[in-house]
């Protein structure tokens, strides 16, 4: 029975894993390219989670049209409007601010981070409010002998993996890819070169953005949709990412979801620290292997 | 010139403030103000943004709280335990910490301050999501009575200034000095002999001291501490009234600490929306206001 | 020394300042010209939809129908939100009391705001008449001579509801606790009951307030063989924990939810269709009787929803704080107290209710059960009264009470 009881949770884990991998592997493709700790990227999910449901259950009557959007076309929806949030917030904002300390990248992305969850704190619950649209298709449970799990969180689990290790293949893998590399190695070269660097970035930033969103529409039916949703999860991932080390993306995927499976387990054998684990693993990290798991010491 | 005239503002607005204004209000000002300070000598001299703040602050209140509250401690000795917490955690926080830079040093801080919010949730002395409540103000050396609004503002006023000298003196003297080098040129500070990581170290050691000197005096004040001062959204307000006020100036946080916390408290029936305006004022302060009010007054009146 | 001298006119301008502007700050006492009410309440969380503004809303109805006026003084409502924050809740508190003239402080739903607040009233001598927070801690070990408990407590709700699922084969009991002063005092009243009756607690888990994931928290319960999952929280919390204990199928493999705090909005929020025949015990059902639907229906339409009973509790409430006024022709707190508890409250709310020495109100309760989809005649019609919880039966008898002002 305890195996049982080990499995399920471990499964739970994987669960939040996957939205911790999803963030950090954002916050990592901004950073390497951007040198910034983009703070709103906690918003930038909470907003993904937004424009699934506003679309759903708030555009099916505007002015007698159906604008609805579905929970299919959100995967696509909200990761668009967020990514091009985004990449208005780097060409009018972030820009300005690559000459100076890379501090001021985070103290800005703060700010906005307050602006977005003041701004929907005002129209919305704070403790929350349920996703209605998850998709008939997959509303049901399936019993995995061990424990009864709901279908659509296996599909998020699926989805989420399978679109973090399209992500990685794409940066590790293709000429796009290898340009991006390029810029982030060097980038006056690179823009010796002919490239765009400036435009790679803005791209690269709204990317990013796109994927806290795509991350925000998956986690919508499972969690509340709540103005604060993202607030908590950031610092979470924050240490996800000291953990694993700025290096390399496929380090950002197995750390988040590692610690996914590290928190799920620790509920079982020690409940009370389960909110904690990440960040004394972190301190250990710091202690002996200070650029992270995966990072290279800069 | 202009810091002794603002010297002049400070102390008699400091001493008439409680008649016409609420004294609790401007105790809490008060001690956000010694707050402010306090991270300011960190990020403003020596360049270290540290997002843990809140772990001083308000683990020093509870700190404070507690012994005051169950060991009966009078408060002045109360205040200094959780200083001396302060002092301790920030030792610790920074040797975790200072060996990273830039922002790796803010998440790092973000993070280690994270497990104190935790522990304080859960250890079972802190009363968890009640926060603790009821600290007696009790008698301050034995025969005055905090219970009195006026003793208890001219109290917390005192305080203030101390921990105000404090900074002023480390910032005018051969020691703040060298932190400025370091903020300037770390490199170059380190290749004349200095051994940087350890003045970054007795920094942040001071800076969390006092942050925790103004959270315990903010228990005593509401007599209550509670989980918000510890939580994260605590050090990003004061990076706010920091930046706000001016960076690396003396008066800078005493006027941001002022500014933000009289907004939030006037605006307070508006709701959320406090929170979208001081967003957007940290975005503008980021954007184009840099210096802050005060930075942008010496630049207009000149020198420093 | 230019710069000593400013500094020492500064002074001397501030102690001229101080002598001068000396009387204001004794502005003390309450004969102010008005009696003004504070809704202290959450205005934006999890107790949001059962407290919240619909509070607002009913207090100012009493106003109205109070006729705006008392003693031929105006009758003031302000309102804030503490944000289920404590110390929010008490400085709010404080800053009404201190400067804003507040005579009484309702609402108030959240155990550790309520006691953080009635703790700091009283030393004020300001009343408070608390009708949304529910840990017994507020009439029985934190009592104090101006606090009123008025709508249920952590000791009523099981009563009914605990009772009635071990009598029906529950005897195992895990519980979901809200890891603040209420869960824990609703966990331990409830294990009491369920230990009366020779039942058995196999084990407790605290979830945050404000979780949306309970995922975790329901498995633990599963594993642990328990008959009955108490969930031992409220508002959207309990509605989350019901909702997901529905999608990982606990109820169909043959574990039991028990609601000890469950409120007409939730019920609305979940649906009938996951609801249905859901347990609980209340002290309000808006069509209980006449009386109760005409004045409920005149909150819909301020509303747009029925009111809980903790909305109703904060009109009957004002409205009884507002009859003691004139019948002692006075707002001072002393008299005023002493009055309700001469009184007996009857009006839509309660009938025969009264205020005990300790602060507590002395009325019967409801148990109901959440009606099946096709028994529902309207929207709102969701509930049916099982059984009347006589008051004396729900709540702690006087001569049991740890109240250090009965001694």
């Amino acid at each position: 029975m305890s195996m049982q009881v080990i499995l399920a949770q471990a499964l739970l884990g994987l669960n939040v894993g996957v939205f911790y991998a999803m963030l950090s592997l954002g916050l990592a493709v901004i950073f390497g390219l951007l040198n910034i700790i983009n703070f709103a990227h906690g918003a930038m999910y909470m907003l993904g989670a937004f424009v699934a449901l506003i679309g759903y259950s708030l555009l099916d009557d505007w002015f007698g049209i159906s604008l609805q959007i579905g929970f299919w076309a959100s995967l696509i929806v909200a990761p668009l409007f967020v990514g091009i949030l985004g990449m208005i917030i780097e060409r009018t904002m972030l820009k300005r601010l690559y000459e100076l300390d890379h501090i001021y990248g985070l103290l800005l992305t703060f700010g906005i981070t307050l602006i977005l969850q003041g701004l929907f704190s005002n129209y919305f619950n704070i403790s929350g409010t349920p996703y209605p649209g998850q998709p008939e298709s997959l509303s049901g449970v399936v019993n995995l002998s061990f424990m009864y799990f709901p279908t659509y969180r296996l599909f998020a689990i699926v989805f989420s993996i399978v679109v973090c290790f399209a992500t990685w293949f794409v940066i590790e893998h293709t000429r796009l890819g290898s340009r991006l590399r390029a810029g982030v190695e060097n980038p006056t070269l690179t823009q010796a070169f002919g490239l765009n660097v400036p435009l790679m970035i803005t791209l690269t930033f709204g990317f990013g953005c796109a994927l806290a969103g795509l991350a925000g529409v998956l986690a919508a039916p499972i969690y509340s949709v709540s103005p604060l949703m993202g607030a908590d999860l950031i610092i979470v991932v924050f240490a996800v990412v000291v953990i694993g080390g700025m290096g390399s993306i496929m380090g950002a995927i197995l750390t988040g979801l590692a610690l996914g499976l590290v928190e799920g387990i620790t509920k079982v054998v020690y409940p009370p620290a389960a909110s904690t684990v990440i960040f004394f693993l972190m301190v250990l990290v710091l202690l002996f292997r200070p650029a992270g798991l995966f990072g290279k010491e800069r | 010139m202009v810091n002794r005239v603002l010297w002049v503002i400070m102390l008699v607005v400091g001493l008439t403030a409680p008649f016409y204004a609420y004294p609790v209000f401007v105790m809490d000002l008060l001690c956000f103000a010694l707050f402010a300070c306090a991270f300011n000598l960190l990020l403003g001299y020596v360049g270290l943004l540290s997002f843990g703040h809140a772990a001083f602050f308000g683990g020093a209140a509870y700190i404070a709280g507690y012994v005051i509250k169950a060991w009966g401690f009078p408060p002045l000795l109360g205040i200094a335990a959780g200083a001396l917490f302060a002092m301790v955690l920030g030792a610790v926080f920074g040797f975790l910490a200072i060996r990273r830079q830039g922002i790796y040093f803010a998440m790092i801080t973000l993070a280690l301050a994270q497990i104190i919010y935790f522990m304080i949730l859960q250890l079972p002395f802190t009363g968890g999501e009640n926060g603790l409540q009821g600290i007696p103000r009790g008698k301050l050396l034995g025969f005055i009575d905090l219970n009195q609004p006026l003793a208890m503002y001219y109290f917390v006023f005192a305080v203030f200034l101390f921990g105000f000298c404090v900074i002023y003196r480390t910032i005018n003297s051969p020691f703040g000095e060298v932190l400025q080098a370091i903020r300037e040129n770390e490199s170059r500070a380190l290749s004349l002999g200095y051994d940087v990581d350890k003045f970054k170290l007795q920094a942040f050691v001071i800076s969390a001291t006092l942050a925790g000197l103004a959270g315990a005096t903010k228990a005593v004040v509401f007599q209550f501490a509670a989980l918000t001062t510890a939580h994260w959204q605590t050090s990003g307000e004061v990076i706010l009234m920091t930046l706000v006020g001016g960076l690396g100036t003396v008066f800078g946080p005493v006027i941001g600490a002022i500014t933000v916390g009289s907004l939030s408290h006037e605006l307070s029936a508006f709701g959320s929306w406090v929170q979208v305006i001081l967003g957007a004022i940290f975005v503008v302060c980021v954007l184009v206001f840099r210096r802050g009010i005060i930075g942008e007054l010496h630049r207009f009146f000149g020198g420093r | 020394m230019f710069n000593q001298r400013k500094l020492l006119h500064g002074i001397v301008a501030g102690l001229g300042l101080m002598v001068a502007a000396g009387p204001l700050s004794a502005a003390e006492g309450l004969s102010d010209g008005k009696v003004k009410i504070g809704v202290l309440s959450d205005m934006s969380g999890v107790y949001k939809s059962l407290e919240g503004p619909g509070a607002v809303v009913a207090a100012k109805m009493a106003v109205e129908d109070f006729g705006g006026k008392v003693l031929d003084k105006p009758i003031e409502i302000v309102s804030a939100d503490h944000q289920n924050k404590p110390d929010i809740g008490a400085s709010t508190a404080r800053e009404w009391i201190d400067a804003k003239q507040v005579d009484m402080i309702t609402a108030l739903d959240n155990s550790s705001v309520a006691l953080a607040v009635q703790g700091l009233a009283s030393e004020k001598k300001v009343i408070t008449m608390d009708t949304g927070a529910g840990t017994t801690a507020l009439t029985e070990d934190q009592c104090t001579p101006y606090g009123i408990h008025y709508v249920y407590d952590t000791h009523a709700l099981p009563v009914g509801t605990a009772t009635a699922m071990v009598k029906n084969g529950g005897k195992k009991w895990f519980f979901i606790t809200a890891d603040y002063a209420f869960g824990h005092s609703l966990q331990e009243n409830t294990s009491a009951v369920v230990k009366s009756l020779d039942g058995e607690v196999v084990g407790n888990v605290n979830a945050p307030l404000g979780t949306t994931d309970f995922s975790s928290y329901l498995l633990q319960a599963q594993s642990s063989g328990a008959d009955v999952i108490g969930l031992a929280n409220a508002g959207q919390d309990t509605v989350n924990a019901i909702k997901q204990a529905n999608q990982f199928r606990i109820v169909q493999s043959g574990q039991k939810l028990a609601g000890m705090l469950v409120f007409i909005t939730d019920i609305q929020s979940m649906g009938l269709d996951i609801a249905q025949g859901l347990q609980f015990t209340t002290a309000f059902v808006w069509n209980q009787d006449d009386e109760a639907e005409t004045w409920s229906r005149r909150y819909y339409e301020k509303q747009g929803a029925m009111p809980t009973m903790v909305q109703a509790g904060v009109y009957s409430a004002v409205t009884n704080y507002l009859k003691a006024i004139e019948a002692v022709g006075s707002d001072d707190p002393d008299a005023v107290r002493k009055q309700l508890g001469e009184m007996e409250l009857n009006d839509m709310f309660v009938k025969g209710g009264k205020i005990l020495p300790n602060g507590l109100m002395l009325h019967d309760m409801y148990l109901v059960e959440a009606k099946k989809p096709d028994e529902s005649k309207e929207d709102w019609d969701l509930l049916k009264v099982i059984s009347k919880i006589p008051a004396e039966q729900a709540y702690i008898p006087l001569s049991e009470s740890k109240c250090s002002l009965l001694k």
